[in-house]
């Protein structure tokens, strides 16, 4: 039995999402029984993504395809999907793969399940468990047609390395007119940032920061560690910062490694969004912030005077273990 | 122009979530019910067309009678009708086909739904319901002009936004940003009158099987204590932070 992967990339280059669903595809793979075949678009060089288990490499290269479109692109995932007779297919929890992802699930006559966290269980039905009421709860949902689409949250299965011996195989997928019938008329994407689904840490500030012009030091942090800012709902409705900075259960979620809140309470709608994030760190001056009650490490102190050190401190850290 | 609103009828976002029967239910007592957050952006971007361009919001819902409440504040909002499909939502497919009925018998021009519905948190209705009945789709949407049979719409990328064209019909998957959260409308009194005049029409279902169950639901596990350190011991904390957490 096959599984097909999705591996996304971003100018021309494979994404580090695309190795982690990789090797989540392998584990899926081997809970059923079969091999998996990875279906890249545009992508240089897959090789890499022999190194997580997979078999086969479906390589699509399309001039049509260079910006992305999410009808077309479902359409190349359904067509590879039937020629190597996938009855699973893994997709990564990007902005681009949630957006095709209902459209592949129609085409294929398949269900779908978003935001899962492991690995299925196939003794008696298929299950996994996904996350439910933005990470307050999780949910063991069966899925019951033959094919089936899971959608692995960004980070909650990791990269395994398990060598494969893999062959390439060029793929064309037939398109037509009707798959390019929305028209992407320009892209403003910042390349010198990640972006907080990409990110390894990531350095939130709230409303104790008292003015927008006090970012300087949160987006310092954020340089010295190679993380994307985002910030607090209240922030961004004020204007502070950008609407795309705001994260929680109505903004973005976060599943990053490493988050870092400042100046920022904890409010349940606040930490269900960023819950999903392996090690969480507040810096606030109250010590009884609810905040203090859903991190890993804290300090109780003033922003304006610890983050400062902190930037100094990670910079002579970062220098000695370059 | 003749626009749908989907709505999602969710638990208030400050809810504690907690399960019946065996941690096989949702537990909805004590629950305070709402529009869906994406979806009141959407509504009131609605409001907004029909205002400045002479539109009809008609408002949906397929849920039970207890979801009432929630689709008679959208029409005292303002929309001027709404229909509930008397069905209980067991999945997203099985929702997007009983939409896709009502979407096709009042051939809408703009379907306006929601980026996710934060409860089951499923991204999936939208997208399939455009595509059951072969309309345009354009997902967590930021911005959306319309003229004539043509709509313009900024959509939020990982790490960046995109301004798409395309032709009506269209189906969005909309959130915070199609209006600012200060302009989102609350109801008035004269709203809350008129609106128990609307017409609230209740459909029979199409009764799709759904593809998916959820079997069974689970709390978090409790999360240890925080460990604090001082503000004084900077170098405390990036070596809980290297060496415990390895997070840098
Ligand atoms: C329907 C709904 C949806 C919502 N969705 C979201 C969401 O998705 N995301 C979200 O973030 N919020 C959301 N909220 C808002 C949420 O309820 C809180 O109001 C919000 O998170 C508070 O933001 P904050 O922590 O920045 O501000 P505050 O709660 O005002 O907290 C500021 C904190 O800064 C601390 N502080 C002050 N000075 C300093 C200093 N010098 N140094 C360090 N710390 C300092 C204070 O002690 C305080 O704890 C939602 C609310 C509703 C009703
Ligand atoms: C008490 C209760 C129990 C429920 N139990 C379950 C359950 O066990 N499993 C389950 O999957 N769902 C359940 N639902 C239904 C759930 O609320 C959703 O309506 C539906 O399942 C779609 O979820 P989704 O997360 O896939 O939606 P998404 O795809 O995330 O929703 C996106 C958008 O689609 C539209 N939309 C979604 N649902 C509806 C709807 N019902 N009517 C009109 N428009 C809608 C909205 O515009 C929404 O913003 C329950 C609802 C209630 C009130």
């Amino acid at each position: 039995m096959s599984v097909l992967v999705y591996t996304e990339s971003e100018n021309g280059k494979l994404k580090k999402a695309a190795l982690e669903v990789a090797s989540y595809a392998k584990a899926v793979a081997d809970a059923i029984g079969g091999n998996v075949t990875a279906v890249s678009i545009n992508s240089d060089n897959n090789d890499d993504l022999a190194n997580y288990g997979v078999h086969k490499s479906l390589e699509v290269s399309d001039e049509k395809l260079q910006k992305f479109n999410a009808d077309a692109y479902a359409e190349v995932i359904t067509q590879a999907a039937k020629k190597v007779d996938a009855k699973v297919v893994v997709i990564s929890q990007s902005a681009n793969a949630k957006y095709l992802a209902p459209l592949l699930s129609i085409n294929l006559n398949a269900a779908y399940a978003s935001n899962v966290v492991d690995v299925p269980k196939t003794d008696n039905e298929f299950t996994v468990e996904r996350t439910a009421f933005t990470n307050k709860a999780f949910n063991h949902t069966s899925l019951s047609t033959d094919v089936k689409i899971l959608g692995l949250s960004n980070n909650a299965f990791g990269l395994k390395e398990s060598k494969a011996e893999m062959t390439k195989e060029d793929f064309s997928a037939e398109l037509g007119d009707d798959h390019f019938k929305i028209n992407v008329e320009s892209v403003d994407k910042n390349t010198d940032k990640v972006s907080i689904a990409d990110a390894e840490v990531v350095v939130s500030g709230g409303r104790g920061l008292k003015d927008p012009k006090n970012w300087g030091m949160i987006e310092d942090l954020a340089d010295v560690l190679g993380a994307a800012t985002a910030c607090s709902k209240p922030v961004s409705d004020m204007g502070w910062r950008p609407h795309s900075e705001h994260v929680g259960q109505t903004g973005k979620p976060v599943a990053s490694n490493l988050y870092i809140a400042i100046g920022i309470s904890g409010a349940i709608q606040h930490l269900a969004g960023i819950s999903a994030s392996k090690t969480k760190v507040v810096i606030n001056t109250d010590d009884e912030a609810p905040f203090f009650k859903a991190a890993d490490y804290g300090i109780v102190g003033d922003a304006f005077e610890v983050v400062p050190k902190l930037i100094e401190k990670l910079k002579d850290f970062k220098a000695n273990n370059a | 122009m003749k626009i749908l609103v989907c709505i999602s009828h969710v638990p208030d976002t400050t809810s504690k979530i907690n399960f019946t029967e065996n941690d096989t239910k949702f537990d909805t007592n004590g629950v305070q019910f709402v529009i869906n957050p994406n979806d009141e952006f959407g509504l009131t971007r609605a409001m907004w067309f029909k205002e400045k361009q002479g539109a009809t919001v008609d408002v949906v819902t397929v849920g039970d009678k207890s979801t009432e409440p929630t689709i008679r504040k959208a029409l005292a909002i303002g929309a001027d009708s709404a229909i509930r499909v008397d069905a209980e939502p067991l999945d997203g497919f099985q929702v997007a086909k009983e939409l896709a009925k009502v979407a096709q018998d009042g051939s809408y021009d703009l379907i306006i739904a929601g980026r996710e519905s934060i409860d089951y948190n499923g991204g999936m209705v939208p997208g399939m319901l455009a595509k059951l009945i072969g309309a345009n789709f354009i997902n967590t949407c930021v911005s959306l002009e319309v003229e004539d049979d043509k709509a313009t719409a900024v959509r939020e990328i990982d790490g960046g936004k995109e301004t798409l064209t395309a032709n009506l019909p269209l189906v969005i998957g909309g959130q915070k940003g199609l209006v600012e959260e200060s302009d989102l409308k609350i109801p008035n009194m004269r709203g809350i009158m008129m609106a128990r005049k609307k017409p609230l029409k209740v459909v029979e279902p199409v009764a799709e099987t759904p593809l998916t169950k959820a079997e069974k639901f689970e709390k978090p596990a409790p999360k240890g204590e925080v460990k604090l350190v001082d503000a004084d011991n900077i170098d405390e904390l990036i070596d809980l932070l290297h060496n415990e957490a390895k997070a840098i």
